[in-house]
């Protein structure tokens, strides 16, 4: 135990905790729009399509936080919006478009970080390492937080009716079309920042689980937003403090207590759990 | 026969001679590079009709219904309304989508659906004021849900759903109403009662423009009909265009129809 306050007051503990703090929240709050979107899976694909960008970076520009950044959001927006636009262009459904994209795009940054002789950065990038967050990053991360709930917020009127009923909310003069691609864009964004955090393959779960739990919950979308971003920043900071002492892989531990908290509300929420009372 | 006070585009004062009046003129559309779904329609519907739109699969009653919502530019023709393009009014449509289409488990409650009518009126930021909440009222008790507006959309009857969407067309008092096979999925009570609530809506002075299947309820659910089959093979009373000539042109040969 006093080992563990010790290392609290080392400042890459700090740093940890507020990162996780700050992602944890971010992708809780946006998660909602990947749950209405009813689009976890396009999501899942997405975020090992960012693998080759940041590769591609590596090799172009070198090891640097920008290059890796900027990598990853060119990969993302490429396979993301590529996929959009093969299947609008062509008989593919979007799902198609971007398996066929994505592991395309996942092999060929396999291959570049190896020939880099990066096989070490290799296992960071699949499963996280918040404790090599610098403070820049955590800027990064904050600045990315603020551009969600700041953009979801500002938009959330035609956000809502176009998630529901794009048909009608393009009869109604809704700029669907944006908004699709805003969307698109600003899940890409906070996937990014939560690479560093869990990892290509476990960000998917700090994207679903949130709002997944808020949906067992509530009738309102709006607390989506908010109650996915509590359980996401909550979450994520009890699974620092229960990483530290069991020993656990801290991205794999938020992880899972986001799960078991997902299994909590399956059980036991008044109004949709396994246990409500029924009529 | 409608009363002038009762026509939602009455202004006051004023009498209602010139029918409000919908006009496509030489519509072709079509999806991608593919061959035309639609190829020159034209004709002409007037507020207070309620236009069932008839037709075989594939015939292109939902490419129509599209054109119309403005959801796909036609390649060539015109939509107006009352002689000026319709898409310049987007607040005057209102699309009710097919009830397979929509997602009912959606974190909505029927009056926040309902309240998604203002938007044309509010835009993206402004807020809801009382004039909004008066209409979003009224619009509920028209439809008859304010005892249901606190449910979640996915806990009420297909009839009490049509009827949230119905709701949400009144609030955002669209002149005209475009539905996409309403009356799909629904049993004979609720056919009879949506039945209703359409001719009371035409009866203000809507105009009511539905896809449908269904011919032998055609006659005693609208009072106009276009049979379709890409190109337009008759407009005309529901209750004379129907004829047996007409069908088999719509359908082919071997349909047969029993009214």
């Amino acid at each position: 135990m006093n080992e563990f306050l010790q290392f609290l007051g080392e400042p890459i503990a700090q740093r940890s905790l507020w990162a996780c703090a700050i992602i944890g929240f971010s992708n809780g709050f946006v998660s909602a729009l990947v749950l209405l979107r009813r689009s976890s899976l396009q999501i899942g694909t997405l975020s090992c399509a960012l693998l080759p960008g940041i590769a591609l970076s590596i090799l172009l520009f070198g090891l640097t936080l920008m290059s890796i950044l900027l990598g990853a959001v060119l990969a993302g927006l490429m396979v993301g919006l590529g996929s959009l636009f093969v299947s609008r262009t062509s008989r593919m459904d979007h799902d198609t478009a971007l398996s066929v994209l994505h592991t395309t795009a996942f092999a060929i940054g396999y291959i570049i970080l190896i020939r880099l002789g990066l096989q070490q950065k290799v296992d960071d990038w699949l499963f996280g390492n918040i404790m090599s967050m610098g403070d820049a990053d955590l800027w990064i991360a904050y600045g990315i937080g603020a551009v969600a709930v700041l953009g979801i917020t500002a938009f959330q009127r035609p956000l809502l009716i176009t998630l529901f009923d794009p048909r009608a909310a393009k009869a109604m003069g809704c700029p669907t079309r944006l908004i699709h691609y805003g969307v698109f864009a600003l899940i890409i964004l906070v996937l990014v920042s939560s690479l560093q955090a869990v990892g290509a393959f476990l960000t998917l779960g700090l994207l679903v689980a949130p709002a997944a739990t808020m949906y067992l919950l509530t009738d309102r979308a709006q607390l989506m937003f908010w109650g996915g971003g509590l359980i996401g920043g909550l979450g994520s900071v009890l699974a620092f403090f229960l990483s530290y002492p069991l020993g656990w892989h801290l991205g794999a531990t938020i992880i899972v207590v986001l799960g078991a908290v997902f299994l909590l509300a399956y059980i036991f929420s008044p109004k949709y759990g396994l246990l409500r009372r029924k009529n | 026969m409608v009363e002038a006070h009762d026509h939602i585009c009455w202004g006051g004062g004023h009498r209602h001679d010139k029918a409000h009046s919908l006009e496509l003129r030489g519509i072709c559309a079509g999806y991608g590079a593919g061959q035309d779904a639609l190829s020159d329609i034209s004709f002409r519907a007037q507020c207070g009709q309620r236009v069932a739109l008839i037709g075989p699969n594939g015939a292109g009653k939902s490419t129509l219904l599209n054109v119309l919502a403005g959801l796909l530019t036609p390649r060539s023709g015109q939509v107006l309304w009352n002689g000026k393009p319709l898409h310049d009014t987007p607040h005057e449509i209102a699309f009710m989508p097919q009830r397979s289409e929509v997602n009912w488990a959606f974190p909505i409650t029927v009056r926040q659906l309902v309240e998604m009518g203002r938007y044309p009126a509010l835009g993206n930021w402004k807020a809801m004021r009382q004039h909004d909440r008066d209409i979003v009222d009224k619009s509920l008790k028209t439809l008859n849900l304010m005892h249901l507006q606190h449910r979640q959309i996915g806990a009420l009857s297909g009839g009490q759903q049509q009827r949230a969407f119905l709701a949400r067309a009144l609030a955002q008092e669209a002149h005209i109403l475009l539905l996409d096979e309403p009356f799909t999925g629904l049993d004979m009570p609720g056919v009879e009662s949506l039945g209703q609530l359409l001719y009371s809506l035409s009866d203000e002075g809507r105009l009511v423009i539905a896809s449908h299947h269904d011919l032998a309820t055609v006659p005693s659910l609208f009072d106009r009909a276009v049979l379709l089959n890409t190109q337009l093979i008759a407009v005309g009373n529901a209750g004379d265009v129907l004829t047996e000539e007409q069908i088999c042109r719509t359908f082919g040969r071997n349909y047969r129809f029993r009214p």
